[in-house]
């Protein structure tokens, strides 16, 4: 490089305002804001530590002196000197009934979303977007509730029909009970999330880039091949973000599965059917609330909500690796 | 000739707002026609008109009549996908579908059209990426995502898939606007080579552009602000800027105001 002349207009005198507002403090607000939202993360990363940490605690006694293998048993006798307890049936109850009221509530409410963003006359939209937003916003054991009244009837004939038809599958053998099996619990469960994964798919449909829409139907698409390259493919990783949010709320649902669950009898045979009954983790530890007296019992409960935990911590760290995925083609 | 695109004496409106009024023009197969004129006198919202995508704002309405080849565009019969389908479109600002890889957004029309042979679908994309001149540039990366590219290159991905489909007709908002003057150059070249098989209109602020790559030059004016456009003049390119009828044009394409 040759040696250069600074052009003399960039030269200013030392002390010139543009000097002073470079080397300045920075402005007190930022500072303090900085200061308040890391104190905040590291707060919240701390206390989930603790917790984790508690609850570990607590389990492990109880854990050591399980006489059953924890994670394939089906007993549940916590108490005395030679305690034996496992996981297995909560776990296939939790997860089973979870998956069914995703596979009918996803489905549902994104067919609703799209029908309020792109289907609805322009003056119905945003009325229906208030309403399913006020829906998302009722306690879910309303739903839980009235599912719970009006649904039985009809999921009662649908079960006698996949008992008969479809019994040779194991996943719907009959077994005699009748009511509060897995899959009454899933019908359930879904009537509780439905809302709240309409509200969010809604949202993330709406947001749609008008740029996106108006290239595919400048294509010559269609209503629909519109919704299928445009705004399907923007709103997936929100609709995968609200169906884990959704997931979250189901495995973690309590009191409406309280109300409905069969508990099956000790040793009675372990069946793979959705038409049998069975307790989730969450209604498991609510239903022997009475049982907590003494440090033994509530380990053996606080490990069964340990697993409930990880649980929705690797469903949750799944979504995030497929939305992780997609993000190199939206950025 | 046969496959004209013809305007007569339309008038378009958003909800009760009348945006232009009264325009009436004709369009020739393998010409360049551009649309110049200041911001806001309805180049856009004409434009919108020729593939009915008018219609898809809330409230948008056209009155008048539009042929292409003497068929109405807008008789109740047409389905305006079909119209879509035949007249093409390329937006301001470059939009790729930011999902797809780059041979799915080439082939996206051909795929809505239901073809869905391999080989047709891979020699379809070949052919439209070189006919954008973007087929050097792109060949060893088609699985890449499109949003990947550079904004030229985007634009000129979009033209191509926008010609994929093969329409009678490619309309363009403002392609350059958002370009580099070498990006500009390339969709430039590109105008000239398509023009030998579409007919092509391109809406444009910029005059010179207009003057290189245009057959015909239309000026929108509009009288006061909340008035609708009009079109003020239309005529070949040379005449419009050589010797345009009316003050307003001559006022607008020597830069005295606009
Ligand atoms: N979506 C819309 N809703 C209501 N009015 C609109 C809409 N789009 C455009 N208009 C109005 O229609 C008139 C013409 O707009 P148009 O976009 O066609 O102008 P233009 O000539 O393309 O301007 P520019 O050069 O800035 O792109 C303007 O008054 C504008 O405000
Ligand atoms: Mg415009």
């Amino acid at each position: 490089m040759s040696a250069t002349t600074t052009p003399p207009e960039l030269t200013e005198p030392a002390g010139s305002s543009w000097t002073n507002t470079v080397t300045a403090p920075r402005r007190g607000g930022d500072r303090w804001f900085g200061l308040a939202s890391h104190g905040a993360g590291v707060a919240v990363v701390a206390l989930v530590t603790l917790v984790g940490v508690f609850l570990v605690s607590q389990a492990i006694p109880a854990l050591s002196k399980n006489e059953a293998n924890f994670l394939t048993s089906r007993e549940w006798s916590v108490g005395g000197d030679n305690p034996r307890f496992g996981i297995m049936e909560l776990l296939w109850t939790t997860t089973t009934a979870s998956i069914i009221a995703m596979a009918i509530a996803v489905p549902i409410g994104v067919c609703v979303a799209l029908f309020i963003t792109e289907y609805a006359p322009q003056w119905l939209r945003r009325p229906a977007a208030t309403l399913v937003d006020l829906l998302a916003a009722v306690p879910s054991i309303v739903y839980g509730l009235w599912g719970l009244i009006i649904f039985r009837p009809v999921v009662r004939p649908l079960e006698d029909w996949l008992s008969t038809r479809l019994g040779w599958l194991p996943l719907f053998a009959p077994t005699g009970i009748t009511g509060g099996t897995i899959m009454f619990i899933g019908v359930v469960l879904a009537i509780m999330i439905l809302p709240i994964v309409t509200a969010i798919s809604r949202e993330v449909f709406a947001q749609t880039p008008t740029t996106h829409k108006e290239g595919a139907l400048a294509l010559g698409a269609t209503r629909w091949e519109m919704i299928r390259t445009a705004v399907l493919p923007f709103g997936k990783p929100g609709v995968i973000s609200a169906a884990m949010l959704a997931l979250g709320r189901a495995l973690g649902e309590t009191i409406a599965v309280t109300f409905i669950v069969s508990t099956l009898a000790a040793g009675s045979d372990w069946t793979w059917s959705m038409l049998s009954g069975g307790e989730t983790f969450a209604s498991r530890i609510a239903n022997n609330a009475a049982e907590f007296d003494s440090p033994q019992k509530t380990g053996a409960f606080i490990a069964a909500g340990l697993v409930l935990f990880i649980l929705t911590f690797v469903v949750n760290a799944v979504a995030r690796v497929v939305i992780e995925r997609r993000k190199a083609f939206t950025e | 000739m046969a496959n004209r695109l013809k305007v007569e004496d339309v008038n378009i409106y958003y909800g009760a707002f009348k945006a232009v009024e009264g325009v009436t023009l004709t369009f020739e197969p393998r010409s360049v026609t551009a649309f110049i004129g200041p911001s806001g006198c309805g180049k856009s919202t004409v434009l919108r008109t020729l593939n009915r995508m008018h219609e898809v704002i809330p409230g948008g309405r056209v009155e008048g009549s539009i042929t292409l080849a003497g068929q109405d565009l807008y008789a109740a019969e047409v389905d305006p996908v079909a119209v879509r389908r035949t007249v093409g479109m390329v937006f301001q600002r470059p939009n790729p579908f930011p999902t797809m890889t780059i041979f799915d957004n080439v082939v996206a029309g051909l795929r809505l059209n239901g073809l869905r042979n391999k080989s047709e679908l891979a020699d379809a994309a070949e052919r439209s990426l070189r006919g954008a001149n973007l087929w050097n540039e792109v060949k060893d990366r088609l699985n890449k995502p499109g949003a990947g590219l550079s904004g030229g290159q985007q634009q000129r991905l979009c033209i191509a898939r926008a010609i994929a489909v093969e329409p009678h007709v490619l309309l363009m908002d403002e392609p350059c606007s958002a370009l580099d003057p070498i990006s500009t150059q390339a969709i430039e070249d590109l105008i000239e080579e398509l023009k030998t098989d579409y007919m092509i209109v391109i809406v444009t602020h910029n005059l010179q552009q207009a003057a290189r790559v245009s057959d015909q030059t239309a000026f929108f004016n509009l009288a006061a602000t909340g008035q609708p456009g009009k079109l003020v003049e239309v005529g070949p390119t040379p005449r419009i800027f050589e010797h345009p009828v009316h003050e307003s044009t001559e006022a607008y394409v020597s830069g005295r105001f606009g």
